[in-house]
């Protein structure tokens, strides 16, 4: 039993309906008890969509279980189908349904429907929303191709000898996925210009004839592990489909992306001075003005995908120093952790949003890069924050195109990331002409009271209290600030101040010291610079 | 009902359970911690329905379930123990718990009476612990309540006290309002349930009027009878004319002077429906369709026809109980078309044969019903807002008005947008 405040991925069966609901031609027959409908909400309200998920749940009620439940779940399988004429039904359970084990898959595969059934076995209780969504999706393709054979499908990898373009798969994409709808289109702007066809783009606006077209692509472009990795696999040893395994977020992500696939397709390698002008983000980052940027202390967190492209990014591309990696999907610790080693860290992999705040607090960055979660987190602490990853909020839902993939990703992170932190230095200069008389006192950025402003206050009115004051009140094992100390602390920008004020009391207990005044603070940074 | 046709629907259903309640449950009562016993599902729902994001650590939590506990490996008591212990422990400020049961942990016939039962034992009056069930198997949406309720009562203490006790979740603004009100009314002592402090609960006994403010309240209004109190038959306290016999029907079992009573609320009914004017008439002749969820339906429906000049085309709602509605379902006439239960698929198709000005509906089915041209209320916001007696009436009528007037808006001032 596992105590949960808030989830950042909810039950499998929201993963198939992520799959269900981002195709065009199938339905899902959920076996569910009256309330989990409420997860059609995420659809038409977060996602926006003017279409209900093509789902029928049961809806089955305590006074239904003594009776028999099996001819219920029948009943809508029929009704389901009969209404909506699905070119394939998928079917499935959960939680509850789970336990009382009516195996709908099975009912809906004897009744003899003219339609392909894909039974869903999703266990509740120990997996997830993102692998609910990545087992759907491999169920379903497996379940519309495994009887066609290789020879069945008219397969020849040579495009060069056929005299036709390349063409490639774009898998991974789906509703409540985080951007998934801009990536698609950067991605296929990209690939166009190379000359490479799009043969499919699933699950996102996919038919059931599309997923049977998929063999006829030369290779899969995986867009999400999370979601499309085991397809991609099963594609590669049943159809000899090769595959990209590195995601295009960040220019030179996107550059070996390119690199992996036209090895792939036996095209030539990208000439790197062209990538260059493709996004602004490498001059961007490279003008004066980005100096402030230089050793910026980030924290990241995400889903595995998103959280390790901001690690690669903010380290090779923006040159901030990352202090924190980590992620909530289990089903990607393991490359996660490698990433994080390389940076030298310990990754955090974690379900728990508490843990992640408290690690926040603790590493005190400048810059937090999460969820939605963690942008609430760093409100509290009062650190700017920009949100890389699911879960989904309506704000992750733009109106304008604003894909984090490709060229044009690029442009959109070095914008999400930096802008952020122009308001903490915007902060910073707030703090430095308070006492201008030309100065509007009240004045608010987008960090209200939590930002540099309160602190500033709080630490100014410290100083006009009575030492002796300070000394009564302040607990006896913790160093005691001096106002000398408390004026110094004052001088230093407010978003490094709640770092040096623990870094001296660190040093001020191992050293010894009872009272911090200005010298404790430099005798402390001569300490850890050290 | 004198003869409405009520008709009865089976099939698919679209509504939230009764886990959803404890979203507006927790903020009521500050220092109480409701913990549903269940799945991640349990814990993604509640985490949806209330908004999405919290900004705080929430005074609400789900023990999930794991395949553990399932398989029997680890007893799912010795478990809910553990978590319950690092719970408080945590949060030492909680002083009631409800441990609230789900859809498996009643499948799996969890006795969370029992472990409440052990843990006042062990915490030994530091917390009570509390449990009712909000299982979907069980209970709609705002049946929660009603459980959570039931579950306060055997902790209320017995008095022979005369007093008015107001039953059912209100906004504390609009608590207040009626609080001052029945003061004029003269009537000697208010109270209400549940109190805005879980510790401090009202009293019962024979002479507790019982005056519900919610119409989902039946196994509460059963119980509270039991304890001797009388129950208030009245319709429920919105809209002008609601709210003003449900007074009226209070003061009279206090045996306040008709005068008294006329003189208190003339000038609050005078000055209600003047500000219901500019409303009635944006309403009036348009038609409404209240898919069922809240339970709020049938007094909703009664107070848009009779007060806004709606028409009503379908009242639908989760369940029916006539013996709590009677007083509503007489003021309703004759011809209306009342639905207990629902077929979501066969019930939208009546939706879109219809194409009524106004659905009130679930938040799930409110936006592809946009989509197809047709205004929607959320159901959900009815049970958040301040809509509660003679003063709040035209606030009431406000949240109908304004979808109609956008829509209105939008295709008056955008060429573009009216043709779609």
């Amino acid at each position: 039993m596992e105590l949960t405040l808030w989830t950042y991925e909810g039950p499998p069966h929201v993963g198939a309906m992520r799959i269900a609901s981002s195709m065009e031609d199938i339905h899902y027959l959920l076996h569910a008890p009256q309330g989990d409908t409420y997860a059609d909400l995420l659809f038409t309200m977060i996602e926006r969509r003017g279409k209900r998920p093509p789902v029928t749940y049961t809806t089955f009620q305590a006074r239904d279980l003594g009776g028999d439940t099996a001819e219920l779940v029948k009943g809508h399988i029929r009704e389901a189908v009969d209404r909506f004429k699905p070119k394939a039904l998928l079917v499935g359970e959960s939680c509850t349904a789970e336990l009382i084990q009516d195996q709908p898959g099975s009912l809906a595969a004897g009744m003899g429907l003219n339609v392909p059934v894909v039974s869903l076995e999703l266990p509740a209780y120990s997996k997830k929303e993102n692998w609910g969504a990545s087992e759907t999706f491999y169920q379903l393709v497996r379940g519309l191709l495994k009887n066609k054979t290789k020879e069945e499908i008219h397969i020849s990898r040579d495009w060069k000898q056929e005299d036709r373009k390349p063409k490639v798969n774009l898998l991974g994409a789906s509703l409540l996925g985080f951007r998934c709808r801009d990536d698609v289109l950067e991605i296929k702007k990209i690939l166009t210009e190379y000359g490479i066809e799009i043969n499919v783009v699933a699950p996102l606006g996919a038919t059931t004839t599309d997923i049977e077209m998929l063999p006829e692509a030369d290779a899969n472009i995986c867009l999400y592990p999370e979601i499309a990795e085991s397809t991609c696999l099963w594609l590669e040893r049943n159809f000899n489909m090769p595959f990209t395994h590195t995601v295009p977020i960040g220019i030179n992500a996107t550059n070996d992306f390119l690199n992996e696939l036209f090895g792939i397709l036996g095209m030539p390698p990208i000439d790197p001075n062209n990538v260059y002008n493709k996004s602004k983000l490498p001059w961007y980052s490279k003008s004066v003005d980005s100096n402030y940027l230089t050793g910026k202390r980030v924290f990241i967190f995400g889903d595995g995908t998103h959280a390790m492209a901001a690690a690669r990014i903010a380290n090779e591309e923006l040159g901030f120093q990352v202090v924190g990696l980590g992620t909530y999907s289990r089903e990607m610790a393991r490359p996660v952790r490698l990433a994080a080693k390389e940076l030298g860290l310990e990754a955090l992999i974690t379900n728990n949003y508490l843990e992640v705040e408290s690690a926040i607090e603790e590493t005190a960055p400048e810059l937090v890069l999460g969820t939605q979660m963690e942008r609430h987190s760093a409100k509290r602490l009062g650190i700017p924050c920009a949100v890389i990853s699911t879960p989904m909020h309506v704000q992750d839902v733009p109106a304008r195109y604003s894909p984090q993939m490709g060229w044009e990703g690029a442009n959109v992170i070095f914008d999400c990331w930096v802008h952020p932190l122009m308001m903490g230095l915007e902060e910073h200069l707030i703090g430095m002409f308070r006492h201008d008389f030309e100065f509007i006192d009240g004045h608010q950025s987008h960090l209200g009271h939590l930002g540099g402003n309160e602190k500033q206050t709080k630490s100014l009115k410290q100083n006009n209290d009575d030492e002796e004051n300070n000394l009564s009140s302040t607990n006896l094992n913790s160093p005691i600030w001096t106002s000398d100390g408390e004026a110094e602390l004052a001088k230093i920008p407010f978003f490094v101040r709640g770092k040096v004020r623990r870094n001296t009391e660190k040093y001020a207990r191992q050293a010894g010291c009872r009272k911090i005044d200005s010298e404790t603070i430099y005798d402390a940074k001569t300490h850890f610079r050290a | 009902m004198s003869g409405s046709t009520l008709l009865k629907e089976t099939g698919p259903r679209e509504v939230f359970c009764g886990l959803t309640s404890i979203v507006w449950l927790h903020r009521r009562m500050p220092d109480a911690f409701f913990l549903v016993v269940g799945s991640r599902t349990c814990a993604h729902l509640i985490q949806s329905a209330a908004g999405v994001m919290i900004f705080a650590e929430p005074r609400f939590g789900t023990a999930i379930l794991e395949e553990r506990d399932l398989a029997g490996l680890a007893d799912a008591h010795d478990e809910l123990d553990r978590v319950v212990k690092d719970l408080l422990q945590r949060r030492p400020e909680i002083r009631t718990l409800f441990l609230v049961g789900s859809c498996p942990s009643e499948v799996i016939k969890l006795d969370l009476a029992r472990v409440a039962e052990r843990l006042n034992e062990s915490l030994k009056g530091q917390v009570t612990v509390l449990n009712y069930s909000g299982s979907g198997i069980e209970t709609t949406f705002t049946q929660g309540e009603d459980g959570a309720l039931k579950a306060l009562i055997p902790l209320m203490e017995p008095s022979q006290e005369e007093q008015l006790l107001l039953v059912g979740t209100l906004a504390n603004a609009v608590e207040d309002r009626l609080f001052t009100l029945f003061k004029r009314l003269d009537i000697p002592k208010v109270a209400s349930l549940p109190p805005r402090q879980s510790t401090e609960l009202p009293t019962v006994g024979p002479n507790t009027r019982v005056l519900l403010t919610q119409p989902y309240l039946t196994e509460t209004a059963r119980c509270l009878k039991d304890r001797g109190a009388q129950i208030i038959q009245a319709p429920f306290p919105l809209g002008v004319e609601g709210s003003k016999i449900w007074m009226e029907a209070a003061a009279k079992s206090f045996k306040v002077s008709n005068s008294l009573v006329q003189t208190t609320l003339e000038p609050l009914v005078n000055r209600a429906n003047e500000a219901l004017k500019p409303y009635k008439n944006q309403l009036s002749g348009k038609t409404l369709f209240l898919l069922p969820e809240s339970q709020l339906e049938i007094p909703l429906a009664r107070f848009l026809l009779r007060e806004c000049g709606m028409k009503l085309l379908e009242v639908g709602t989760p369940y029916l109980n006539k013996e709590l509605m009677q007083s509503e379902l007489d003021l309703l006439p004759e011809n209306i078309r009342l639905v207990e239960g629902q077929h979501i698929e066969k019930q939208l198709d009546r939706v879109r044969h219809h194409s009524p000005d106004l659905v009130v509906c679930g938040m799930g089915l409110a936006n592809p019903l946009e989509a197809e041209g047709i205004s929607t209320k959320w159901s959900i916001e009815l049970v958040f807002s301040p809509i509660h007696g003679i003063d709040q009436a035209a606030d009431l009528a406000e949240l109908f008005a304004r979808p109609l007037h956008r829509h209105e808006l939008l295709q008056k001032n955008n060429k573009l947008f009216a043709q779609v």
